[in-house]
């Protein structure tokens, strides 16, 4: 089969299997659009911004486990891609990004609308590609799959100056069914040694705790996560990534860790003689002071990156390798091992940790004529019967989403976990309506961030995807007025705006639903309304109390020990629970 | 403690910037690079001398192991290596100095390669410290250029880093 580049760009992505590209046209890649036009198998969403069109496709593989495809023009339509390829690249998504270059002759010449995205993005990828030869895309498509998508994933870019795709040059097509790179083997069993210890030290535990994160779900091996803990009997606590990774309404979940973790986590994880961590990358937000981090416990790391290993916590026993197939040869080892977990000693472990849940960390007050946020959160939880899709923004939001909507599987939990982007939400809630057209889907978002890139509200009504954008609006930013009022003596400095729109009237603008609801016992009516409206995008703007604030938290440079809890609850000291 | 990493990386335009972009990103020291093409074209083989405590040094030579380019890599400090380090030197000379400039060349197993009426071109290779010490005994003041290469260097023994 003879195709020019344009061609055998859209037909690689066909037989790639790749279902939506997620794109914004311009002059750069018009011969790649007009391969788009004259086909009917690709579908082409067009976004109103390309930061939009990687938001979309990133949460697309995050709900789906399938790489994300972004198509961009050069110059301008590039550099808007970078935010979203750097919010995937910080959370491992797999995702290809092809960005349109200008012609190969003028590279360097200043061009019109030229930059040099390979030496832009180079921080922000996995990987990045200039194809310099018409014969080599084909072979350079598929590269860029591979590596988006095997051992760690991230995103990869692929720079096409535009002769590439000259619509005049044929060349023979074939799409490679396979690539091997010499320089790219990652891991994937662990070293059956280093398992055999890791099982040996887990079994001879006092007070284990098991720390996992997003590599359990981008593994796909939630499953196994669960198998074993349940086999152990052991406590266990999900980074933000994580959530879903194990069935939160199960007794042996103990909350998220971390900056906004719960109680009985951080604790458990202060106190802990033996850490098993599974897919997490021992972030800032999740050990606070290093110095302090489980100063009792050997540490078990399983990751398929060794540069996430001892990066910034020193471990006992690494290991190298897939999630899946390190946990379910550590299944076996257990089910085989003559030692079984101390009984006892698990028995007193429970009971501490169950002394440090009864303070109830996450209580707030019910009695408020305000609404709070976190009831907003339980009720879009009972509403959807816990079995929505939830994206969401950057700020309080965000944690009051994580810490009370419980998440039982893994991939409907789609936020900006590394990069913290706020613009996120919207676009991502669109990327997943298009894979689950029948699911519920809910953005859980501020007044802050939903305005930076409520464009999309647009292309929501044009592919639609009906998803409910559930508006925490504090009239703050709250996540910084929470720092200023903690750190800066409330000098609360441009964290807030008193030009907010009126999102009703903005929702209906673009031709959606709009809501206002202030009032506590109008949330959950408003929820069921706008839930019952199968076809239609609903905004909710939902007046809450400004004053809120996301407890607990372990503020920055401090230990997992030492939370500031809700005052009001007359919390007992650590010492009265000791 | 100072480590001498030497990689086999594509020979794909961009893949210095990679390495270079990984040292400035990240905040490694970098005392220096070089790179060349290898008897295999499609490869090129950098040696870069860096310091930095046990941790640094894992995570740099993680990092670079993860850069997708890098075939293969090794830290010669690991092991028995012998390094070499090529100086180009240029310095002014007098009819009066001219004799005991060459001796103390002839005594570092330097080279004469260029002679004017008022200069020397000195080519001198050896490890780093002995062209340090080259350079200490010359007189400060008669040094008009000082070119070095940086260091390369090759493990001993038979193994080697090849594919
Ligand atoms: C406002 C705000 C507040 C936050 N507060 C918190 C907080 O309180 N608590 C919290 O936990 N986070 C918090 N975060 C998120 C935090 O910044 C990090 O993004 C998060 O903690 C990282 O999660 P993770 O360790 O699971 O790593 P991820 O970023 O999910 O990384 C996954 C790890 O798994 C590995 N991996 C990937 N695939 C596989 C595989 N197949 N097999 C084996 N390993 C694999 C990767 O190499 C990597 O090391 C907050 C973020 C924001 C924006
Ligand atoms: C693009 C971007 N700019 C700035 C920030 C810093 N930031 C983090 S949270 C936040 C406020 C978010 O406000 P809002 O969306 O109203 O959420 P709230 O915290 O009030 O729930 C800001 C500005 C960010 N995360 N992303
Ligand atoms: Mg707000």
């Amino acid at each position: 089969m003879e195709l020019n580049g344009a061609q055998i760009v859209v037909q690689s992505l066909i037989d790639e299997g790749v279902e939506y590209i997620f794109g914004y046209p311009g002059g750069a890649v018009l011969h790649l659009y007009d391969a788009i036009f004259q086909q009917k198998e690709l579908k082409h969403i067009l976004v109103r911004h390309e930061q939009g069109a990687t938001h979309a496709a990133d949460a697309y593989a995050r709900a789906t486990g399938k790489a994300g495809v972004v198509l961009v023009t050069s110059g301008p339509g590039a550099t808007n891609a970078i935010t979203g390829i750097a919010t995937a690249y910080m959370d491992s998504i797999p995702m290809v990004v092809i960005s349109g270059q200008v012609p190969s002759p003028v590279i360097g010449s200043d061009a019109f609308q030229e930059v040099d995205m390979i030496g832009i993005s180079r921080p922000c990828v996995k990987h990045n590609f200039l194809v310099k030869d018409v014969t080599k895309i084909a072979e350079t498509m598929k590269k860029a799959f591979h590596v988006a998508m095997t051992g760690r994933p991230g995103p990869v870019v692929i720079d096409v100056p535009k002769d590439i795709t000259d619509p005049r040059i044929k060349v023979p097509y074939k799409y490679p069914r396979k690539v091997t790179m010499r320089s790219y083997n990652p891991a994937v069993l662990g070293h059956k040694g280093q398992i055999k210890k890791a099982v040996e030290l887990l079994l001879s535990a006092q007070r284990p705790m098991i720390y996992s994160g997003g590599g359990v779900i981008l593994g796909e091996a939630s499953d196994e996560l669960t198998e074993m803990t349940r086999l152990l009997g052991y406590p266990i606590t999900n980074t933000l990534m994580g959530l879903g990774a194990f069935p939160a309404t199960d007794p042996q979940f103990v909350g998220m860790l971390g900056m906004h973790g719960t109680y009985e986590a951080n604790m458990g994880m202060h106190e802990s003689d033996v850490l098993l961590a599974v897919g997490a990358r021992f972030d800032d937000r999740v050990t606070g002071k290093l110095a302090e981090f489980c100063p009792h416990a050997r540490i078990i790391h399983i990751d398929v990156d060794p540069a996430s290993i001892s990066k910034t916590v020193r471990v006992d026993v690494p290991i190298v390798g897939q999630v899946k197939p390190v946990l379910e040869h550590m299944i076996e080892l257990i089910k085989d091992s003559k030692t079984k977990p101390s009984k006892k000693a698990l028995e007193a472990w429970w009971e501490q940790i169950d002394k440090w849940r009864s303070i109830k960390c996450l209580e707030y007050d019910r009695n408020s004529p305000l609404i709070k946020p976190q009831y907003v959160i339980e009720q879009l939880y009972e509403v959807t019967k816990g079995n929505a899709y939830v994206t969401s923004d950057v700020g309080q939001h965000q944690m009051y989403a994580a810490q009370y909507y419980h998440f039982d599987k893994p991939r409907r939990w789609i936020n900006s976990g590394g990069l913290g982007t706020m613009g996120f939400g919207l676009p991502a809630a669109i990327g997943v309506k298009l894979a689950f057209p029948d699911a519920d889907v809910a953005c859980v978002t501020g007044e802050a961030s939903i305005q930076m890139c409520i464009q999309e509200l647009s292309t929501a009504l044009q592919y639609k995807t009906p998803v409910k954008i559930v508006n925490l609006n504090n009239r703050y930013m709250g996540m910084v007025r929470q720092w200023q009022e903690f750190s800066y003596e409330s000098r609360y400095s441009h964290s807030y705006m008193d030009t907010i729109p009126d999102f009703v009237k903005l929702a209906e603008a673009y031709g959606h639903v709009g809501m206002y609801i202030d009032k506590p016992e109008d949330v959950r009516p408003a929820l069921e309304e706008a839930f019952a409206m199968k076809d239609r995008t609903v905004f909710m703007d939902i007046i809450t109390d400004r004053t809120e604030n996301v407890y607990p938290m372990i503020e920055s440079g401090k230990g997992h020990h030492d939370m500031k809890l809700r005052v009001a609850l007359g919390t007992p000291t650590d010492r009265e629970l000791a | 403690m100072r480590h001498i990493i030497s990689i086999l990386i594509e020979n794909e335009s961009g893949a210095l910037s990679r390495v270079a972009g990984l040292f400035s990103a990240r905040g490694y020291n970098i005392e220096s690079l070089t790179v060349a093409p290898t008897e295999d074209e499609s490869l090129s083989r950098m040696t870069i001398v860096t310091c930095g405590s046990e941790e640094i040094i894992e995570q740099i030579t993680k990092q670079l192991n993860k850069l997708i380019d890098v075939v293969k890599l090794i830290d010669l400090a690991g092991a028995p290596h012998v390094e070499r380090e090529l100086m180009l030197l240029k310095v002014k000379t007098t009819d009066q100095d001219r004799g005991e400039i060459k001796r103390i060349a002839d005594i570092f197993r330097g080279r004469i390669i260029d002679v004017t009426s008022t200069t020397y071109v000195i080519e001198m290779t050896g490890p780093s410290d002995k062209l340090d010490a080259f350079i200490d005994a010359l007189d400060k003041e008669k040094i008009i250029e000082v070119v070095r290469s940086g260091p390369t260097g090759i493990s001993r023994g038979e193994k080697g880093l090849h594919l």
